[in-house]
């Protein structure tokens, strides 16, 4: 595939892809046209009657009907034109095909969710090639936006409504899926990938991600890593490194020993104890199970210095 | 050269107290100027503080929240502390009354307090900017403000509800002044169209100002417990703030650029020295954009959640107004044509917001076609766009104006040589800042990021960030050069006569700098702003 100004001009990765990319560069070309006039046209004018000497009386043309009705329609024209394709590669970004598969997204400071319609979940957007994919999308906070580059999809998620976008991945690789409404300290970080993978290692990935995800795999679903590293850098919250065991100094100057219980309380109720240098920003996780709370802790118990 | 007059509106009185209870038009308008070169001294450091922490990829210098508050505060200061008060309040509390051929606007005294209004609203922002500043963007998008930020919203929010007033009051001194104080003989197509421009701007300043005012009003009353109307939780619509902020917000870019074309259409019939290209059409067309401007603000929503329908009809509206800019844009080039075309500091400006407004305006057109719209919006592309529009349009319309009434203003000339050294620095800095951010933004680099290293485009965005740096180094430098050849002029600066450039509108007929009362006798109107065909201007 070719690639210009972040524009593909030759093989798309997925339908939506091609279709905005067209009406693009058909944007690009009147634009260009435009812009080489003015250009143009200011340097031939300012070439052709540069001032020499004083100046002495200059034509007193200000009207030139014909020229001036050429310069008005002919702008009302394309626009017409681009209006009308642009509504229309909306409309078929707006409307997902029937046969799509419907994943939930839940978006919430600072990371996604996906839950599949078999009931299993993850923090990656794992989808089928060839298949459109429907996400009808919700936020426990904030406003958010899902945004897939690659596939030319974006849609604010509302915290008190369903909105939905759909896309279909053609070829299997990974793809930037970030958000794009301002949602705070974590908002860069707010970021996942979509794996699109052939349909034969879909259903296998499918298989394998049923029942209680893996320690490693829940601290990223529930977003713990954006704000705590594994590697011993402060981040917006504590480091895991080393933590297990730990004496912190709480914001009002008592202290704690991070054990079980400890862990327990911060993930539960985030607001509880607050570690001096850092703002109380946690969400609560109000969706996890105890299986999973256990597997959690267990993984923060193993990153030890 | 001639001696400085006897007396200006400067010499006349002196004393700090002389300044701060004036009631003269141009002094206001120099207290407003010494104002807003400080804002915007403030937010270009913090716009530096931006490029330079996202020269690379990682933290650089500030972390991640001091990043989110320094880019809420550029934008509140450069939009409600610079830009909108920018040329109206300079340029237009300055020049309105002297090309009117009148002594001074209608309300002297609502002109002074506009004034100190806008120092209370000033004082607002700055608590919370020494508090760190907000972390909302200028936006101020709920939920996010009302019931997530820590940091001083309601500080700054006070701050531009106030600032408000001080936009309602010189809109309506100055639709009263044109109304009421034109000299005889000045009928309203007579007028400059930089008095078209500061008309049509004057409107949307008293119609959209207050929707913006009730909007913070009500976010800050919410965020204070007393009401719900945005909090979800609570039953609220947080996307109901969108609308009414932008239903405000879209006809203030209108508000922003509407003064700089107004200014534009003076600086290419003076230098080019050539009658204006459709004088009707160039005035009709800033109050048809000025009405216009309030039936588009959907346009900021497309990827909002609201109806494909309304987007529709946002999108459809949205080119309508892109069509009379281009009119105008025609308009000045055929201006050019015959004319006698003198490339002074003041016209490269002009002719700089030519092709930096083009790119803007077209970049619009992407924006406005909603298939593309959703893949730019919230990128880089649109913040490319809107500084295409804003500083390449409104910024270098706003130093053009400066740099072409700065004799008229302080009787004295700048150093040409430096000044067109400074343009050279800021336009070549100023695209290579935004132009990047075109590429980076349609490849989708978001906005409001600041941090890149996650991405799987990482080295390219590292690649266009950093040469986006590099531009805005340059545009630094570039107006730190500006300063110091304005400031020397004022002591050192060639005095100049009444009418350095040959114009023709009634602000050259008066001495530089103008007495108090603007002109010695009363002026009689004896051919108009751009007879340029018919009579020559004396002393050029």
């Amino acid at each position: 595939m070719l690639n210009l100004l972040g524009m593909q001009i030759l093989g798309a990765v997925s339908p939506t892809t091609k279709m905005v990319d067209d009406l693009f560069w058909f944007v690009f070309i009147v634009s260009a046209f435009f812009f080489a006039i003015v250009t143009g046209g200011i340097i031939i004018l300012v070439a052709l009657y540069r001032r020499r000497g004083k100046p002495g009386l200059t034509s007193g043309a200000s009207h030139n009907t014909a020229l001036e009705i050429v310069w008005s329609i002919l702008p009302v024209i394309l626009v017409v034109i681009i209006f009308f394709w642009g509504f229309q590669v909306f409309m078929r970004l707006s409307i997902s095909p029937g046969d799509s598969m419907e994943i939930r997204v839940t978006a919430r400071k600072w990371n996604w969710l996906f839950k599949y319609p078999d009931g299993s979940r993850s923090g990656q957007l794992v989808v089928p090639v060839e298949q459109p994919v429907r996400l009808v999308m919700s936020s426990e906070d904030v406003i958010h936006s899902l945004f897939i580059p690659d596939f030319r999809v974006k849609m604010d998620v509302l915290p008190n409504r369903y909105t939905t976008l759909w896309f279909q991945a053609d070829k299997a690789g990974e793809y930037d899926l970030l958000c794009t409404e301002f949602c705070g300290d974590g908002h860069s970080r707010m970021y996942t990938k979509v794996i699109a993978l052939p349909k034969d290692e879909f259903e296998k990935w499918q298989t394998e991600n049923q029942g209680t995800a893996s320690g490693p795999d829940l601290f990223v679903m529930y977003g713990c890593a954006t704000c705590h590293s594994l590697d011993g850098k402060p981040g917006i919250g504590p480091t895991m490194k080393g933590l297990h065991g730990k004496t912190e100094t709480l914001a009002d100057g008592t202290t704690v020993e991070v054990d079980d219980n400890y862990l327990r309380e911060s993930i539960l109720e985030p607001q509880a104890k607050i570690v001096r240098g850092y703002q109380p920003v946690m969400p609560a996780q109000p969706d996890i199970t105890s299986d999973e709370l256990d597997a959690l802790i267990d993984f923060i118990k193993s990153q030890q210095e | 050269m001639e001696a400085a007059p006897r007396l200006n509106y400067i010499t006349q009185r002196k004393g700090i107290l002389s300044w701060l209870f004036t009631l003269d038009h141009k002094r206001i308008a120099l207290m407003y100027l010494f104002m807003i070169m400080i804002f915007f001294l403030a937010g270009g450091l913090y716009a530096l503080l931006l490029r330079l922490e996202l020269w690379a990829p990682g933290e650089q210098f500030i972390g991640q929240r001091a990043y989110n508050q320094a880019f809420t505060m550029h934008g509140a200061i450069m939009i409600f502390l610079f830009i909108i008060p920018s040329i109206p309040a300079v340029l237009g509390n300055f020049l309105l009354p002297i090309m009117l051929g009148t002594k001074d606007v209608a309300f002297p005294r609502l002109n002074l307090a506009s004034w100190y209004v806008y120092m209370f609203g000033a004082i607002f922002c700055l608590w919370s900017l020494v508090q760190g500043g907000a972390d909302t963007g200028w936006t101020f998008y709920t939920p996010y403000s009302t019931q997530h930020s820590e940091t001083p919203v309601i500080s700054i929010t006070f701050g531009a509800f106030i600032l408000g007033f001080s936009s309602i009051f010189t809109g309506l001194n100055f639709i009263v002044t044109i109304h009421k104080m034109r000299a005889p003989g000045m009928t309203w197509f007579k007028m400059p169209l930089f008095c078209w421009g500061m008309y049509a701007t004057a409107l949307i300043q008293i119609l959209a100002t207050p929707v913006l005012g009730i909007t913070l009003m009500l976010l800050i009353l919410e965020k204070l417990g007393i009401i719900v109307v945005f909090d979800p939780t609570r039953g609220g619509d947080p996307v109901l703030f969108q609308h009414f902020f932008w239903f405000y917000s879209h006809p203030a870019v209108y508000i922003m650029i509407l003064p700089g074309m107004a200014i534009i259409s003076e600086l290419i019939a003076v230098h080019a020295h050539k009658k204006i290209f459709g004088y009707k059409l160039i005035a009709f067309s800033s109050v048809a954009i000025a009405l216009l401007g309030f039936l588009v603000w959907g346009h900021h929503m497309f990827v909002s959640g609201q109806s494909p329908y309304a987007a529709m009809v946002f999108s459809f509206l949205s080119f309508y107004i892109g069509v009379p800019s281009g009119i105008k844009v025609f308009n000045w080039m055929a201006t050019l044509y015959k004319g006698s075309i003198s490339l002074t500091v003041p016209m490269l400006y002009a002719l700089a917001f030519l092709i930096l407004f083009t790119i803007g305006g077209l970049t619009g057109i992407f924006l406005g076609a909603l298939g593309i719209d959703v893949q730019m919006h919230d990128t880089y592309f649109v913040v490319a766009h809107f500084h295409y529009v804003m500083m390449g349009g409104t910024v270098f319309a706003f130093f053009g104006g400066i740099h072409h009434w700065w004799p008229k203003m302080f009787g004295r000339l700048y150093n040409r040589t430096a000044a067109t050294f400074a343009f050279v620095l800021l336009f070549v800095g100023f695209n290579l800042t935004f132009f990047t951010q075109f590429i980076m933004g349609a490849k989708g680099m978001p906005r409001r990021y600041w941090d890149y290293s996650d991405f799987l485009n990482e080295k390219t965005y590292h690649m266009y960030h950093g040469f986006s740096s590099i531009g805005a180094m340059i545009l630094g430098l570039g107006f730190f050069v500006m300063g110091i050849y304005l400031v020397h002029s004022l002591f050192r600066g060639q005095r100049c006569g009444s009418n350095p450039w040959g114009g023709l509108s009634l602000e050259w007929a008066t001495t530089s700098p103008p007495p108090t009362e603007n002109f010695e006798h009363p002026p009689r109107l004896t051919h108009g702003p751009y007879d340029y065909d018919k009579v020559l201007p004396e002393n050029i």
